[in-house]
């Protein structure tokens, strides 16, 4: 029966799409490290030695670590409120809920100006009582928060509306008071979704560039993230120790893809059926 | 079950303090400018010329995903082949590699003196610098969306169609043509539309690739960034605004599209 291509259709159109993936993903991937490595070893470790590339690298991190708890605590208690209660107005708030992904970046650090901006609507009283959250930590970290807003929302609540309430019900029948329930039934349910959602999360949190790019100020040394930094260095035509900082975040997403691949293979079956990242 | 009141309230406040309040703030600041202030700034020729560049390169990048993101899934979902795994992993690179990073590798890449560049600038074909380097980089940044959305309805798709159609005569190519390319459509578009809306918006990746010249290779978020530099608050949110507003009149018109679309794939799936 004719429900296979004939195999040198089958074997072109693999060739066609390796060829393409090849091209347009796994090239400029390469090109990072050759472009990093260009001039030897040696300039390449003394790119990374820089204090800025340093101090850069110690911002995003501190960043992640803030906006990643604070986007996995909403995840849940948005994912609990959802998949476990009934009420109207549900598909509208999911729809709110993933809002962020589909405004660009760089609205997404506008609107952050529009607030706390010297012409912004707090902006007189943050002058008056010498508050900083523009050009300083807390303007990062808002942006980053805005742009991962969904990630873990959006891993969670499908896979806890697909396990259902019966294993809650079972524990609060038994005596459990409600945060006994989540944490020892619930919480190990969904703990593989959990750090998948917690992964790519972290993975857009270190990587933002457009939204903490309008609320950074680039000042270096003081509100440069990673990937801030890796702008400054290219334009000032230092290819070299940019792309050397590049291979910083190329290193972590590699590291994140192998991690999700990871967790696709052995816990495939607890993360959502439909995820589709 | 318990909760519902302390997590009601903890995700509409938790999600009006960083989301929707500041988002309306938008429109609060755009309408302080008046009809007349936002017609003055979405007419200025520089601006125009913005928008067009933003989403006739988004919907650009959009169509050519749509075609090889679907090749792609089709070749995962189908084909057994080694490196099949490392493929499949591969797809979602995009989603982890930060976009300055793609950003400056596309630029190596495909400047006149890139690995890639060197051979096509002599055959007349201008990549970086030039408005067929942004589409370059959102096919990089949303491939993945086409792939992930065809994948799964491609993977569930009923066999037994494709025997019964070949059972009664049909060639392969018609029963690809008349009865799983119609079954995959609605996906096909959804994954469209997610590799648009991210590409009309994209930034990182863009801005280096581009050459920034206005009216010719400047993108609508990167004007926002000018015209806030130059403390132009009301303008940048203009053009904000204008993009939000095109965004949702297009997503709109896909989404009736989809709804047509869905109705006549309904009896394949």
């Amino acid at each position: 029966m004719t429900t296979n291509e004939p195999r040198w259709l089958r074997r072109g159109l693999i060739a066609l799409a390796l060829a393409f993936i090849a091209f347009f993903l796994l090239l400029p991937l390469v090109a990072v490290f050759v472009e990093a490595l260009r001039q030897g070893f040696g300039a390449y470790l003394r790119a990374l030695q820089e204090p800025d590339a340093w101090s850069a690298l110690k911002l995003s991190l501190l960043v992640a670590a803030i906006a990643v708890p604070a986007n996995l605590v909403f995840g849940i208690a948005a994912a609990w409120l959802i998949a476990k209660h009934d009420f109207r107005g549900k598909a509208l708030l999911v729809t709110l809920i993933d809002l962020p992904f589909s405004v660009s970046p760089v609205v997404s650090g506008l609107v952050y100006v529009l607030l706390f901006g010297a012409q912004g609507l707090f902006g007189p009283w943050l002058i008056e009582h010498d508050v900083r959250i523009l050009f300083a930590l807390p303007g990062l970290v808002l942006a980053t928060i805005f742009v991962t807003f969904p990630f873990v929302a959006r891993e969670l609540i499908p896979l806890m509306q697909e396990q259902g309430r019966d294993d809650e019900l079972a524990a609060l029948t038994l005596g459990a008071s409600g945060f006994q329930t989540f944490l020892r039934v619930t919480l190990p349910n969904i703990r593989w979704g959990l750090l998948y959602g917690v992964l790519l999360c972290n993975a857009r949190a270190m990587g933002e560039f457009g939204a903490v790019s309008v609320v950074s100020g680039h000042i270096r040394g003081l509100t440069n993230t990673l990937p801030l930094h890796v702008e400054i260095l290219y334009n000032e035509y230092e290819f070299v120790a940019a792309f050397a900082v590049a291979t910083l975040l190329a290193l972590l997403a590699l590291v994140t893809l192998a991690l999700k691949a990871l967790l696709e293979v052995r816990h495939g079956d607890a993360l959502a059926a439909r995820a589709r990242h | 079950m318990p909760g519902f009141g302390l997590t009601l309230g903890y995700t509409l406040a938790w999600l009006s303090l960083i989301v929707l309040i500041p988002l309306t703030g938008v429109f609060v600041k755009s309408s302080a400018l008046g009809w007349d202030g936002l017609w003055r700034v979405w007419t200025d020729a520089r601006v125009l010329a913005a928008l067009k560049l933003s989403f006739g390169t988004a919907l650009a990048a959009g169509a050519f995903n749509t075609v090889f993101g679907t090749l792609v899934a089709w070749v995962l979902v189908r084909y057994r082949f080694p490196g099949r795994r490392l493929l499949d992993g591969l797809i979602d690179l995009p989603f982890a590699l930060p976009t300055a990073v793609a950003g400056i590798a596309l630029t190596a890449l495909y400047a006149g003196n890139g690995w890639v560049g060197q051979w096509l600038l002599p055959l007349g074909i201008k990549v970086a610098y030039a408005p067929l380097g942004i589409v370059v980089a959102l096919v990089f940044v949303g491939l993945p969306f086409v792939v992930r959305t065809v994948q799964p309805v491609l993977a569930e798709a009923r066999r037994d169609i494709e025997e019964a159609g070949a059972t009664l005569g049909a060639t392969r190519l018609q029963i690809v043509h008349r009865l799983m390319l119609p079954a995959l459509y609605p996906a096909m578009l959804t994954g469209f539309t997610l590799a648009f809306a991210r590409g009309v918006g994209e930034y990182g990746s863009v801005i280096f690739i581009a050459g920034n010249l206005p009216r010719v290779t400047e993108i609508a978020p990167l004007l926002i960034v000018i015209k806030l530099e130059e403390f132009d608050y009301a303008g940048a949110t203009a053009v904000a605004a204008a993009m939000l507003l095109l965004s949702f009149a297009l997503l709109l018109a896909i989404n009736l599209l989809q709804a047509r679309l869905s109705h006549r794939a309904g009896g394949l799936r």
